[in-house]
């Protein structure tokens, strides 16, 4: 016993001072993309090409990233022009699928729920989280809200087992075939009036696996999504930041 | 031996196809059997659909040689199935039926593997639809009957934030007669999409085709094209990634010792390790941006360099790292009571898991030396690796004990590897594919062996590439490690193997 007392002093007290402090991220973490249209050569379409998954597209001429087709690989700031590059900003969520399109001007991050939803999840949100072909990198740092550092259960979240006790249903991976009617079973399970949340480039839009056959290409055909956490994966504050905006309190 | 049947080749080198013999079923099946009777084992066996059928390879290790040894054969719609004599091969053989309907006569096990239709226009051997998709889980179980005896299944939905999988157990009580697990519900078809490749996508659906193995799976992935192409990755580069494996090595084991201690109820090492593994993958984030090594390895080289100032640093975060992680995990290992759990559940013999081909953490941990920097070094490795980690109870404790050793060994290498980084550029650039070739490339992920297999079609591009991450050989393991057990030692048993569903699954 006083071993593991000596040993809980020696380790400190680790929660995270988040959201009233903002978190440090590595130098080299890539966040959301700076666009800087004014930049672009006629005829140039580097960008386009450099990305693998479409993610990087022509609008009026401008190029925009669709965040949740990045993986934030940031193969696309080989633009000699430099008119794109990433930034260190952790907040990504948005509300609409369209949302996730960026522009110079346009990042719209996730708005809180309406007033009766807020009161009714505002405090206390149980999510059921079903992995439909995660690559387990997603899972994993979603589980990693629940350890010291993130802590989420200090915001009223919570990861439940059954979805009987959940509002809402966090989705990771591209939604395989095989997984199609056990996902839909879930959301079927969970009691109305009910929450999805897309966490993930894969359940946004298909990930790495948009092409597969096997694959449905993310969430959104199969179930009305109420949050997008874009990433491959999301970094946990990414998605801690996510939640919060969803709940407004932040 | 039999030499003039087989191609021996140290893995890193590609083949010309041409000079791989093709023998008739019942050579191929002799040669197979001889080799594995001579302290040889199935490291991967796949089909390729080719003209007259379809040719199967079979990759065989011979560990303490450092080299591997090829067999060719062509088979029509059926050929004798040699997993009585082989267990190691059921999966293997369940995939070839699975994937172009041919029938391996004899297969104890016949059953689906991923639930997928068959890769070429071929009958269902099971008889199923072929225009439709096939149902996940929908097979015969192995069924258990008798007075007080009952059925658990769990599953593909879990409890907690984890993959899917179905489970089911043969209960006599509270204990399990058998356990039988069925998978395939992340089937993605990675590699399907790897065919005709090599494309600008194929480095992602690599690296997430497990995603916390992303620095193993994409260093096994690099090494093929390096070795198709004839190109060198710079000893730099070749350092990096082994920097990187090892803080994936360390993350995942941290976390793993951090899952066990919360499964026997002891709080402190759960919290603590929960805590510093997300330390050891925010190391990996330092390294390039991504806490799970992404956009690290590509192949040529790595895509980041460790520049003087981040080496400091990261060798002064292990130094702290270590001693917290000391404190963390010992606390946990001396406890009577942890212990008292820890040992003796889940025991696997020797002789079942080298049966079964275990890789990895499951097969150390059974007394069974298997560790592909010792056997099949590649990179920094060549230097020597020296510390295979063994323990032979085959127990939670030793699958414990064998990643506690590591996180150890790991940091000591982790230590010499950034202390000792090359000099010079981080990557080459890579030409184009040698055609008609088989390349094997191997790498000692966190979990185990990892190994790539690729074909390459006259023009050089990839017409077959065959991934097998360890969690293919061990699933079968923990089955195994189920057998007379409590049914509540099941999640505990679980943890302490810790094997990949989207990684089996791909």
């Amino acid at each position: 016993m006083l071993t593991i007392i000596r040993e809980r002093l020696r380790q400190g007290h680790r929660t995270g001072k988040f959201p009233k402090q903002e978190p440090v991220l590595p130098a080299r973490f890539r966040g959301a993309p700076h666009i800087q249209p004014g930049l672009c050569q006629s005829g140039c379409d580097q960008c386009l090409s450099a990305c693998p998954f479409s993610a990087v597209q022509l609008i009026d001429g401008k190029p925009h990233l669709d965040l949740g087709r990045c993986l934030f690989c940031a193969d696309c700031t080989v633009c000699s022009h430099g008119a794109i590059s990433f930034t260190n900003d952790y907040r990504l969520a948005a509300s609409k699928r369209d949302d996730l399109l960026t522009s110079e001007t346009e990042h719209r991050l996730a708005s809180a729920l309406d007033g009766q939803m807020k009161r009714l999840f505002g405090r206390s949100l149980k999510l059921r989280q079903v992995s439909a072909g995660g690559c387990n990198a997603c899972e994993a740092d979603l589980n990693v809200l629940g350890t010291l550092v993130f802590d989420l259960g200090r915001f009223g979240i919570q990861f439940v087992a059954s979805p009987r006790h959940a509002d809402g249903l966090l989705i990771t991976g591209p939604v395989t075939e095989n997984m199609r009617s056990a996902l839909l079973e879930t959301y079927a399970a969970i009691p109305e009036p009910k929450l999805v949340i897309a966490s993930g480039a894969c359940a946004i839009g298909g990930g790495p696996f948009i092409t597969s056959t096997e694959t449905h290409g993310g969430v959104g055909d199969l179930l009305p999504v109420d949050l997008y956490i874009p990433g491959c994966p999301p970094h946990p504050y990414t998605a801690l930041d996510g939640l919060l905006r969803l709940l407004g309190r932040r | 031996m039999t030499s003039s049947k087989l191609f021996r080749f140290r893995h890193g080198l590609s083949i010309p196809l041409a000079d791989i013999p093709r023998l008739d079923f019942d050579e191929f099946s002799t040669s197979l059997l001889e080799e594995i009777a001579d302290a040889g084992r199935v490291a991967n066996y796949f089909g390729r659909p080719v003209a007259e059928g379809v040719e199967l390879y079979a990759i065989l290790a011979h560990d303490w040689k450092g080299e591997f040894a090829v067999l060719r054969t062509s088979v029509k719609d059926r050929f004798p199935s040699l997993t009585p004599q082989l267990p190691q091969l059921h999966l293997f053989e369940r995939e070839l039926a699975e994937q172009f309907g041919l029938r391996p006569e004899g297969h104890p096990w016949l059953k689906p593997v991923r639930f997928h239709k068959t890769w070429i226009d071929s009958s269902d051997i099971w008889g199923r639809d072929t225009a439709k998709h096939p149902v996940p889980g929908d097979m015969d179980f192995y069924r258990v009957e008798g007075e007080e005896i009952h059925e658990v299944a769990v599953g593909p939905v879990h409890a907690g934030v984890i993959e899917p999988g179905h489970f089911r157990f043969q209960c006599h009580g509270e204990e399990v007669m058998h356990l039988e697990i069925s998978l395939g519900y992340q089937h993605r078809g990675i590699e399907q999409l790897l065919s005709g490749g090599p494309h600008p996508t194929s480095s992602y659906q690599i690296e997430t085709s497990a995603g916390d193995t992303t620095i193993g799976h994409m260093t096994a992935y690099a090494q093929i094209l390096e070795s198709l192409s004839g190109t060198d990755a710079p000893p730099r580069a070749y350092a990096i990634r082994a920097i990187a494996l090892e803080l994936e090595r360390l993350a995942n084991h941290v976390g793993d010792i951090g899952a066990l201690a919360g499964d026997v109820g002891f709080l402190p090492t759960a919290s603590f390790c929960g805590r510093l593994r997300g330390d050891y993958l925010n190391l990996t984030a330092e390294l390039c941006g991504s806490r799970f090594g992404r956009g690290l390895v590509r192949p040529g080289g790595v895509g980041f360099d460790l520049d003087t100032k981040l080496s400091q640093y990261l060798l002064d975060r292990l130094k702290t790292l270590e001693g917290e992680t000391r404190g963390a995990i010992d606390l946990c290992f001396d406890s009577p009571s942890v212990l008292a759990r820890f040992e003796g559940t889940g025991k696997v013999k020797i002789e079942d898991a080298e049966a079964l081909g275990l890789v990895g953490v499951a097969a150390r941990a059974c007394g069974l030396v298997r560790d592909a920097r010792l056997h099949h070094p590649f990179g920094v490795w060549e230097k020597g690796f020296d510390a295979p980690v063994i323990e032979i109870d085959g127990d939670v404790f030793a699958r414990g004990n064998v990643r506690r050793r590591e996180i150890f060994a790991s940091l000591k290498l982790l230590g010499q590897l950034i202390r000792q980084l090359p000099e010079g550029p981080v990557a080459s650039s890579l030409g184009g594919l040698a055609g008609d070739c088989l390349a094997v490339s191997l790498c000692e992920g966190w979990r185990g062996e990892i190994v790539h297999a690729a074909i390459t079609s006259a023009t050089g591009q990839i017409e077959r590439y065959k991934i097998v991450d360890p969690s293919f050989h061990n699933w079968s393991g923990l089955a195994l490690a189920l057998r007379g057990q409590q049914i509540s030692d099941f999640p505990l048993c679980n943890k302490s193997f810790n094997l990949s569903y989207c990684g089996f699954d791909l």
